[in-house]
């Protein structure tokens, strides 16, 4: 107790009320309607998924919305050896960036069906979603993507996005 | 027109600073019921002292800190009505700057009086917290020191 | 020195924005400055934002904020966690240098997510103060009664400045505060922050402003009347309030002195969110309210999107100068508590 003081802690805490913004929020009320939409830049033609406020490439607004489909090919991966905070998935598990069918930008989620060994870019996956009474509005809507019985895409298909 | 989703949103950081030799001499003196200030080079007394001189910008030495009085004079008042987290008080309440005596310039806390009963010049003094653990709210607030 | 102007100047409604996020509040105002100069953000030989994090509450929110400038390929950019005034002095430097001769300014800033008094208080030395949380505007109160008690202003000079606030925001599409309200009417009001009302508060805003700066030929090509940076300082006063005079800015009077303000400005523009700050200001500027117009759009009294008044007063003054309406301007910027930090810029017209 006689010792100086040499440190002190002073943490914070702010509440906000948070709003995404126009294209955000149509994103996730097609997510909870169990939609996957896509946008496109009207400059540059990239479909985002998912989309923010516009074309962080072009600076945009993004014009028409374009249906994404619950295939895609996994661009890259990576094997998690280490648990973060909160996370209770089994190791080792694999972090996916996909890129659905009909998008041109990646999305990161779970890979589960297949060992890490396994893995490769290029495979062909799906998603598999939660159960339909829990959807919100929510990326998290998709739990993960598994392989699905189709050859690997080509190199060149994704190799922007690697 | 706004039909775009919205949602609570909480940040939190859990901050832990180092306070250096000046500020924690100062806040060990809190702890133990002692104000500190700084003899700074153009004569003034700085309460809560400085780091740096702010004249000759040579960095203050924690030992040479002298002690002020623990009551002091208000400088300047306003009222606070909607108090927030964090605050010294969760009731409407004044905050002021107080001179004390010995120190030539003010510091800010929390002042205990009713709205009606504050004005600048009147004599207040620091009420101690009970637990006092070397932080800022060892002061407790200041009060009327009445007299 | 090189001679630097400005030649387009866009801004967002600065009233509260409830549906757009930062990014597409962003992208249309960039647009609106780039179009009458016929360039693109890929054109600009630096960009520069400010804004801080905490208004959104997110880290980096400042990177996400990039999408709206259309960054690819890769630009030359650089942000500040200030207001953005303080983001168009990094620019005003960058063009010295003599290698580039165009610059890209935004800002922007949500203030209604969260309680922005309290957000400011994270801005505050933290150690001895920010643990008190005292918010921006019991600070501002502070020196306010400070200023009553030393005999320079009364409560009526206060309506005054809010009652002129109020008829200027009148003419200004995107002020939030506006009407014909005589000093009387807001003398009746009660105290709120005593010694300040609410009207002495400015309100919350959000909004977005962009401003694009052109070095000497390459302005004259871009605007056929560009609005030059005649001088331009900020300064900075000591960091505890209590160990200040708060009823003079001493840093003001000393931007103003090295930036070279003239006597008798047509305009100026005064980033004075607190109606006891324009008081303080006018003085430390020397201004005479008799002969120079002080804040014609209303200043942040009638719209305060933290992050963006300040360059706003830039743009509000270069319009009125760029339209004819004004020969020239001094503007003025603050970041911090009670005046701490003061930026002044003076402004005048090709023709």
């Amino acid at each position: 107790m006689s010792e100086p003081v040499t440190g002190i802690t002073t943490p914070i805490r702010m509440e906000y009320r948070y709003t995404p913004g126009r294209t955000t929020s149509d994103f996730l009320k097609a997510m909870k309607g169990g939609r996957m939409e896509g946008r496109r830049c009207p400059s540059c033609r990239k479909v985002y998924f998912p989309a923010r406020g516009g074309c962080s490439m072009c600076g945009r607004e993004f014009a028409e919305t374009v249906p994404i489909k619950e295939t895609g090919t996994l661009a890259t991966f990576a094997v998690v050896n280490v648990n973060f905070a909160n996370r209770v998935i089994d190791l080792p598990y694999v972090t996916a960036e996909v890129v659905f069918d009909g998008a041109d930008t990646t999305t990161m989620v779970l890979l589960r069906g297949v060992s890490p060994e396994e893995v490769r870019m290029g495979m062909r996956v799906k998603a598999h979603w939660i159960p339909k009474e829990e959807w919100d509005y929510s990326l998290a809507n998709i739990d993960y993507v598994e392989p699905i019985d189709e050859p690997d895409a080509e190199y060149d298909s994704y190799k922007d996005l690697v | 027109m706004s039909d775009v989703l919205s949602a609570p949103h909480v940040m939190e950081f859990p901050y832990t600073r180092s306070t250096g030799p000046v500020v924690g001499a100062f806040l060990t003196g809190l702890r133990d019921q002692k104000v500190l200030a700084y003899h700074s080079s153009d004569g003034t007394v700085v309460c809560p002292p400085p780091e740096y001189d702010a004249h000759t910008v040579a960095p203050v030495e924690a030992a040479k800190l002298i002690e002020v009085a623990s009551e002091g004079v208000v400088t300047s008042w306003s009222w606070n009505p909607a108090p927030r987290d964090g605050n010294p008080f969760d009731r409407p309440f004044a905050w002021a700057l107080v001179k004390l005596d010995g120190a030539d310039t003010s510091m800010l806390h929390a002042l205990d009086a009713e709205r009606g009963a504050i004005e600048t010049g009147m004599r207040v003094r620091i009420r101690w917290a009970a637990e006092r653990v070397g932080f800022i709210n060892d002061i407790a607030c200041f009060e009327p020191a009445g007299g | 020195m090189r001679d630097v102007a400005i030649v387009s100047f866009a801004q967002h409604s600065q009233r509260r924005e409830d549906t757009r996020n930062e990014v597409e509040m962003l992208i249309p105002v960039i647009r609106e400055a780039l179009e009458p100069i016929g360039l693109t953000s890929q054109d600009m030989g630096f960009t520069v934002s400010g804004s801080t994090d905490y208004l959104a509450g997110q880290a980096f929110a400042f990177v996400q904020a990039l999408d709206a400038v259309g960054p690819w390929p890769p630009i030359s950019e650089s942000h500040v966690e200030m207001d953005g005034a303080f983001a168009l002095y990094e620019a005003w430097v960058r063009l010295q240098s003599g290698d580039i001769d165009t610059a890209l300014v935004y800002s922007f800033g949500k203030s209604s997510p969260g309680d922005v008094a309290r957000v400011l208080a994270l801005q505050l030395e933290p150690y001895l103060l920010g643990p008190l949380w005292p918010d921006a505007v019991s600070l501002a109160a502070l020196q306010a009664r400070a200023l009553l008690d030393s005999g320079k202003a009364t409560e009526k000079d206060l309506a005054r400045v809010v009652s002129r606030s109020r008829k200027n925001a009148q003419a200004n599409p995107y002020a939030q505060l506006k009407g014909d309200i005589d000093e009387a009417a807001l003398l009746d009001e009660p105290l709120y922050a005593d010694p300040l009302r609410k009207h002495d508060v400015p309100p919350v805003s959000d909004g977005a402003a962009v401003l694009i700066l052109a070095a000497g030929d390459r302005a004259r090509e871009l605007s056929s009347n560009p609005v030059w940076i005649r001088g331009i300082d900020h300064r900075i006063d000591i960091q505890s309030p209590g160990s200040r005079d708060l009823t003079v800015s001493p840093s003001t009077t000393l931007a103003a002195k090295k930036a070279g303000v003239p006597k008798d400005p047509d305009i100026a523009e005064l980033h004075a969110p607190f109606s006891s700050q324009e008081l303080i200001l006018i003085e430390a500027l020397g201004l005479d309210e008799t002969r120079t117009s002080i804040n014609p759009s209303g200043g942040a009294l009638a719209a305060n999107a933290v992050m963006v008044a300040g360059l706003q007063r830039f743009g509000e003054a270069f319009n009125r100068i760029n339209k004819g309406d004004a020969r020239n301007a001094v503007v003025h910027a603050t970041s911090g508590p009670c005046l701490q930090q003061n930026l002044v810029a003076v402004l005048e017209g090709s023709n």
